[in-house]
């Protein structure tokens, strides 16, 4: 009798730990998802009256008390094109080489270590690179060139990592029977490996793009101003952007309490684009794997 | 009638990284006839048959000491474009795999990496290709469908019309219907059997019955070395050596 109850004890104190242990991943999960879904309301709820037709379509009057934001969202969309520009045909390519051509060994390492240490370098340290680099000692001046190449070194390790994974995802054995008909290296890589890896390389390059939509600090030094008369008509012009105009209008604007419902408004188209990016991402990928 | 080798290899010896899998193999496979390889697990033969048209060069830290003679030229000659070897050596693996792409764009696919871009040369290439394979019938009416929707045994023969169309003159295949069932295996079989008069044919298998049913020649390997190489008939019935007798009558394996 004493073994049996001596068990129960046992199994009822496990069976209380895990429950606990469960009820603690459930709160975790759910905090992650409550924290997004209180920012965006947040957002919606504070910026929702601001948007309008005029506010999309209208540059910016009285001081930024008025009118509206267009040509941050155009200045935004040319600097996440440009950064595609930049990141796309070098990320791919350096995918390419780092799974395709390269034999393991101490330079492919040190390859992967540059890209990795890339990608933990601080957005505003990428800014005061590009400043130096692409504004002042490459006279670019600050503009849209400059900020995109900037942007697009940022957005670099973003495309290398999902084009590598997506390289991967080919199986090996379609490259042995290319190979085996007397293809080329090449060959193989352009008639079957990319066209199998083209999904995933295109769920990172969505990602890569909202990733560039909402950075600051790169786009400070190198391409974004407080103000512009018109849209940009070269490369070589400055532009607005949302993330800048939105830290522009609440910390150094003329009347920071009379722009607030303008700030809410642009963080809301903001994060309207980077969110709404970032699910077509996900959801794409996701139908990608079922299939699979 | 003794035929000449159509290809060989000659006292070839295999590395992967330092540890030795292929020690001093030098064997004759003859013109228009089938030879079988065959051997428990890890005895070297999908080795030997990979080395035959270097696929083994993908494989990092390998390297083969020997030769292997195709048409009396050595193919590990620094000298020779292992691309165009692959086109004179075609292979078939165990697994099918077909190219996530037509029916029609599988079988033209080795010609049109090599240049051809003719449109009724090839129409008439990926036909001819089909029908060599028994394929042909069964599929003349979808060659634009997906190759991934053929069952397996038709995939396996869509990629023996692939590796045709190209017009090798020798055939690798490394277990071509271990992952097919019965009445598959059996249309491979006869396909073999109908493709010796045209190709060299190479065949790595495990399963003996098969090595019988098929072959002209049997070689037995294990642990990396020849072990007896032999007319058919004579392998399996009156075998000259012992470890042979017993891996035939299922001593070992």
């Amino acid at each position: 009798m004493n073994k049996v109850n001596h068990k129960n004890g046992v199994q009822t104190r496990r069976k209380v730990i895990q429950g606990a242990m469960f009820s603690l991943f459930r709160v975790s999960a759910a905090i992650n998802g409550a924290a997004l879904l209180v920012v965006v309301y947040f957002l919606v709820a504070k910026g929702w009256h601001a948007i309008n037709w005029t506010f999309l379509s209208q540059p910016p009057i009285d001081s930024m008390t008025r009118g509206g934001i267009l040509p941050c969202i155009v200045g935004t969309l040319c600097l996440c094109l440009g950064a595609i520009l930049v990141a796309l045909p070098i990320g791919v390519a350096s995918a390419i080489y780092l799974n395709e051509y390269a034999r393991p060994g101490r330079i492919v390492r040190l390859i992967r270590l540059g890209i990795n240490n890339l990608a933990g370098v601080p957005s505003v340290v990428f800014g005061l690179f590009g400043l130096a680099f692409f504004v002042v000692y490459l006279e670019m001046g600050v503009s849209i060139l400059a900020g995109s190449l900037t942007l697009g070194l940022l957005t670099l390790p973003v495309i290398i990592g999902s084009t590598e994974e997506a390289l991967r995802a080919v199986p090996d054995t379609y490259r042995e029977a290319s190979l085996g008909l007397g293809a080329t290296k090449w060959q193989t890589i352009y008639r079957v490996v990319l066209p199998g890896a083209l999904p995933g390389i295109l769920t990172g390059t969505i990602l890569g793009i909202s990733r560039a939509a909402g950075e600051t600090a790169p786009i400070m030094f190198t391409a974004a101003v407080f103000y512009t008369p018109s849209l940009p008509t070269s490369i070589f012009d400055e532009i607005m952007a949302l993330p800048y105009h939105i830290y522009v209008l609440a910390t150094a604007g003329t009347d920071i309490e009379a722009t607030r419902p303008l700030q809410y408004g642009t963080a809301l188209v903001l994060i309207a684009l980077v969110l709404g990016l970032n699910l077509i991402a996900i959801i794409y990928r996701s139908r990608l794997r079922k299939k699979r | 009638m003794k035929n000449s080798p159509k290809i060989s290899a000659q006292d070839l010896d295999f590395y992967y990284g330092d540890s030795q899998a292929l020690f001093g193999i030098s064997l004759d496979f003859n013109e228009n006839r089938v030879t079988a390889l065959i051997g428990p697990s890890g005895c070297g033969k999908s080795t030997l048959l990979r080395c035959l048209n270097r696929m083994n060069d993908l494989i990092a830290y390998s390297r083969a000491e020997g030769k292997v003679l195709l048409d009396g030229n050595d193919v590990y000659d620094p000298s020779v474009d292992v691309v165009a070897l692959r086109r004179h050596v075609g292979m078939v693996f165990q697994k099918p795999n077909p190219f996530p792409k037509t029916i029609y764009e599988n079988v033209a696919y080795g010609l049109r990496v090599n240049g051809i871009k003719n449109r009724d040369f090839l129409a008439d290439r990926v036909e001819t290709s089909l029908k060599q394979a028994a394929l042909w019938d069964e599929v003349k009416e979808r060659l634009n469908d997906s190759a991934l929707g053929l069952s397996g045994g038709q995939q396996q023969r869509l990629c023996i019309a692939r590796a045709l169309a190209v017009e090798p003159e020798v055939l690798l295949m490394d277990e071509p219907a271990s992952a097919l069932d019965p009445i598959s295996t059996q249309k491979i079989e006869e396909l073999i059997h109908a493709l010796k008069k045209t190709y060299t044919i190479i065949i790595v298998t495990h399963n003996m019955q098969q090595a019988a049913r098929v072959s002209d020649i049997t070689a037995f390997f294990y642990l990396g070395k020849l072990i007896e190489a032999d007319r058919t008939e004579t392998l399996f019935t009156r075998p000259k050596l012992q470890q042979t007798s017993d891996y035939i009558t299922g001593r070992f394996g």
